[in-house]
């Protein structure tokens, strides 16, 4: 009986830990996947109907991302003028904002497949790049790479690079424009305008 | 009026060599003069380029758009062969020339891009990275007038290309002003998906587009694997 006990526990944990261990290319690809399935499927979404993207966005995509850090990397050096209350609330706008971008990009789908190029990693790596290839018809291909960090919740997305040019570096830029112009406040401010601005409803915050 | 725009944007690049030297904490010594060629950019974008390019999307299908792209990137190959050549990646222009040959036959004048199905990838190449390949720094950030955003080494870059540019070496003026005009419609046309992710995610567009350009160009250079950035932390 404390042997079948035994047997079941040491499954039920292997069972969590193979869940939680999902290879991170394999994760790229799933939701690559499921949202471009989903999208394909969803006219509304592809005529410009950006709160039905968002609520995919929400759905599929953002549990994989770790916001938290890509706000840090993207504020940089200034991240720790910031109090713990004025970086909660960079992470909650910066994520909006970026919730916003990537659903208006899902409203630009038009028929794009994509290439997964097989990740070589160790197994003690906990920092990866995932690289694919995005193939557009009437255009050139398009290289788009994730930065992945492996943490207790599995592995999240910290940076994602379109064409070369990496999102948290991008941002860093702007940031530091706002920060040297108004401050940290000056930055909260500047996103709080951006995400009210616009025609795409801004992310529920969980 | 080839020969003038050439002459120009030398100069150009010239002054901004001597105007600006772009150190680790200035990226863009030339700010002031760089956005109001922006501006006047963008003026030209709204009035003239982008609404061909529309007008150009609405006219042509899908495909003959790709076709279209196939054409002129066959004509591109040609030197992105010296390039690569020039960059000492002997492989990846004997690669460069066998898609040029390959297209060019079977690709019908390189409309069909037959190559990419063969397996031989098409690479990007231009005489700006060659320089940099070389160990040129990128110097200032400029934005060229009608060209857009460049770098200091890019723009003298740009003169080479335009220079050595087949479509613009074309003796039958006619012809070459179409085929420059398409050629263009066909570029802006490509990036109007992008015209309104830009407008969704830039705080400032002139920063984030000369962030992203700086950004590109030093992938290019490496081909796609730069080092990366220190992050701070």
């Amino acid at each position: 009986m404390k042997r079948l006990f035994a047997m079941l526990a040491g499954l039920l944990v292997t069972a969590g830990a193979v869940a939680q261990e999902i290879a991170p290319d394999t994760l790229v690809r799933n939701v690559s996947n499921d949202v471009l399935e989903i999208v394909r499927k969803d006219k509304d979404i592809q005529s410009g109907n950006t709160r039905k993207a968002v609520e995919l966005a929400d759905a599929k995509v953002l549990p994989h991302f770790n916001f938290a850090h890509m706000t840090k990397l993207a504020v940089g050096k200034d991240w720790r003028q910031a109090n713990p209350a004025q970086q909660k609330i960079l992470i909650d706008e910066f994520r909006s904002l970026l919730v916003r971008t990537y659903s208006k990009a899902l409203t630009e789908y038009r028929n794009q497949t994509i290439d997964f190029k097989p990740l070589k990693m160790q197994p003690a790596d906990t920092d990866v790049i995932v690289r694919t290839l995005v193939n557009q018809p009437g255009s050139k291909p398009v290289q788009i790479d994730y930065n992945l960090e492996k943490t207790d919740q599995g592995w999240k997305v910290y940076d994602i690079i379109v064409g070369g040019i990496s999102l948290v570096t991008n941002y860093r830029g702007s940031f530091a424009q706002e920060i040297s112009a108004g401050g940290i406040d000056g930055l909260i401010a500047t996103l709080r305008t951006k995400n009210k601005s616009g025609d795409v409803p801004v992310a529920q915050k969980q | 009026m080839r020969q003038l725009l050439k002459r120009a944007v030398l100069t150009l690049a010239m002054a901004a060599l001597l105007g600006g030297c772009a150190t680790t904490t200035n990226k863009d010594p030339l700010e002031g003069f760089n956005r109001t060629v922006f501006a006047f950019n963008e003026g030209l974008d709204t009035v003239l380029i982008r609404p061909a390019a529309k007008g150009y999307e609405t006219i042509l299908p899908s495909m003959a758009r790709t076709g279209v792209i196939n054409f002129f990137g066959n004509v591109a190959d040609v030197f992105i062969a010296v390039n690569n050549l020039l960059q000492g990646k002997p492989a990846d222009a004997v690669g460069d020339a066998a898609r040029f040959i390959f297209n060019s036959t079977f690709g019908i004048f390189g409309i069909f891009d037959v190559a990419s199905e063969m397996g031989l990838e098409k690479h990007e190449e231009d005489f700006g990275q060659t320089f940099g390949r070389w160990g040129v720094g990128p110097g200032a950030y400029v934005v060229v007038p009608v060209f857009g955003p460049r770098d200091v080494r890019d723009t003298v870059g740009l003169v080479v290309d335009l220079t050595v540019d087949p479509v613009g070496n074309v003796g039958h003026v006619p012809t070459r002003n179409t085929l420059t005009a398409l050629r263009m419609a066909s570029d802006r046309a490509a990036l109007l998906p992008a015209d309104k992710i830009i407008e969704e995610a830039a705080l400032d567009k002139y920063s984030y587009l000369r962030d992203a350009y700086l950004q590109r160009r030093r992938n290019l250079v490496y081909d796609g694997r730069p080092p990366r950035e220190p992050d701070t932390d």
